[in-house]
């Protein structure tokens, strides 16, 4: 209990500094929020301009894709909240030898690298976001009851941390290629596919590896499916929430490893 | 002349360092585009056999996908833009400005090396990827429709490198040019047909979006070779475009007159 109060107030600190510096550019910062904004709009546009040739597409009506554009971009911009910078710096943490820095504090070193800078823009996104949800469930006239609500939010709780787990071993593998930027920009694209819907993908290589290996159609197809009603099972709810253990375990084993093996750069 | 030869092959050289990265980012840019293309798969799907949307089969439609592709491959600036912006804000074009070399002619030798590289690494990934799909792929109709297609890529080009570099300018007047970067881009991808093609929006808007220079740098070249654009049609489309062409050089030349004016030399 009592460490959970400390990495509370480490947190609480981080915050602060994130607020101060975001606060020296402001206009920078409302522009940084607008083109996160005009993107999420585009993907908006590109399903309305599909739907005005169809009505349905793979069992998905218009407005429950928007739910799912809508929270796949929540669980993007959350992710971007808490993560995305950080873990890109991890690869310059490492060539620039910050990292053995980082190690000599009195911290859980992967909590640090993982959460030192907030990206508050990004939490404004993510109630835009949570605002197209509202407004595709109004059209569709759902009410979820407070148990849909709370699958919703363990869900993309659960898709939140794959995203978060894959991306971190991706740049874990800047212990031996130093540059991690093309790793970003690759784990980019796979957002792409997280917004689209499952059961537009015939059975077959590409759905499997995107399901089991990095499970990217169910990180918000399954949030989403909970809130809409469409769950073909309950079991995949356990196997986002499985896939989630299995990234999350995976990324802190392979972290360790990493650790191990590390001989700092030149500090 | 030979001095600007001696650029196209510095870079040549500098990019040649990052193939493998852009293999790797050629290589991941076709996962979105494989959704894309499951999800227009099962639009085609619930419709009636034969049945087009917006004039497209669906094997139109995963051609113009393909095309759209390979033209991005061969025109979209990397980091050009970021390299103009960097170069003013730290005072390095000042060496230009003393030197026999024209700037703008400069960068567009380095653009130009650019792509070819990564034109001709990205065409493994691409290439697997067309022959993966070529019963839906359509070869154009005739040699007359590819030379016509191939230039009108190469104005393409010109348009998307002094839009960039026009951008990369307002580097003269404001400290981060970025976000400007990535809104226009973000307008781009959806104006020039990047995102669908343009024939699938309500007619007047498309008609709209025709008076802008965006279409020319995606849309059109694809149109062209599907050989959707024909006739007179055809000749004035390549004459807007080579009129694009002339307005972004003349705007560029513009821009950096006034811009220079502005500039003073920070740490040069």
């Amino acid at each position: 209990m009592k460490t959970l109060a400390r990495y509370l107030s480490l947190y609480a600190a981080m915050w602060r500094n994130s607020v101060t510096r975001e606060m020296s550019f402001k206009l920078n910062f409302v522009l940084w929020i607008v083109v996160e904004l005009l993107w999420f709009a585009l993907q908006l546009v590109f399903m309305s301009v599909l739907y005005s040739h169809t009505d349905s597409i793979a069992g998905w009506s218009k407005w429950e894709v928007v739910m799912l554009v809508g929270c796949a971009n929540f669980i993007q911009q959350l992710f971007t909240a808490f993560f995305l910078t950080n873990l890109t710096d991890i690869s310059e943490h490492i060539r620039t030898g910050k990292l053995d820095f980082m190690l000599l504090l009195p911290v859980n070193t992967r909590f640090l690298v993982s959460l030192r800078k907030v990206d508050l823009g990004s939490y404004i996104n993510s109630v835009c976001a949570l605002a197209v949800m509202a407004y595709a469930a109004w059209r569709l006239g759902l009410t979820p009851t407070a148990a849909q609500v709370a699958g919703f939010a363990v869900m993309s709780l659960a898709g939140l941390t794959v995203h978060y787990s894959l991306m971190f071993l991706l740049v874990t593998s800047s212990f031996w290629t130093v540059r991690a930027q093309g790793v970003v920009y690759g784990y980019y694209n796979l957002f792409n596919i997280a917004r689209l819907p499952d059961s537009a993908f015939p059975r077959g290589a590409f759905k499997a590896f995107f399901t089991f290996g990095l499970p990217m159609l169910l990180v918000s197809n399954v949030p989403a499916k909970v809130l809409l009603g469409k769950l073909g099972s309950p079991w995949e709810m356990a196997m986002l929430a499985g896939m989630a253990g299995a990234c999350l375990g995976v990324s802190e084993l392979v972290w360790r490893w990493s650790l191990r093996h590390y001989t700092s750069a030149s500090s | 002349m030979t001095k600007y030869l001696h650029v196209l092959s510095i870079g040549v050289q500098n990019t040649l360092v990052y193939r493998v990265n852009f293999l790797f980012r050629a290589a991941f840019g076709l996962v979105p585009l494989m959704g894309t293309l499951y999800v227009w798969r099962a639009i085609y799907a619930g419709k009636a056999d034969g049945e087009q949307i917006g004039a497209y089969t669906l094997s139109g439609m995963v051609s113009y996908y393909i095309l759209v592709n390979f033209v991005d491959a061969l025109t979209a600036v990397a980091e050009d833009d970021w390299q103009i912006a960097a170069d003013i804000k730290d005072g390095n074009i000042s060496q230009f400005l003393l030197k026999p070399i024209d700037y703008l002619a400069y960068r567009l030798c380095l653009y130009l090396s650019g792509r070819a590289i990564y034109t001709s690494v990205a065409l493994v990934p691409v290439a697997a990827f067309t022959y993966l799909l070529r019963a839906d792929f359509t070869w154009p109709a005739d040699a007359g429709t590819a030379g016509l297609f191939l230039l009108s890529v190469l104005m393409a080009g010109l348009i998307q490198f002094f839009l960039a570099y026009i951008l990369a300018l307002l580097a003269f007047w404001v400290l981060d040019v970025s976000t400007f970067i990535f809104i226009q881009f973000a307008f781009e991808y959806l104006a020039s047909g990047h995102l669908f093609p343009l024939d699938l929006l309500p007619a007047w808007l498309a008609q709209m979006l025709k008076l802008t220079p965006y279409p020319y740098l995606c849309w059109f070249p694809v149109s062209v070779y599907l050989g959707r654009v024909t006739g007179p049609e055809l000749w004035t489309g390549l004459a807007i475009q080579a009129a694009w062409v002339v307005a972004g050089y003349g705007l560029a030349r513009h821009v950096w007159a006034r811009g220079i004016r502005k500039y003073s030399a920070v740490g040069g």
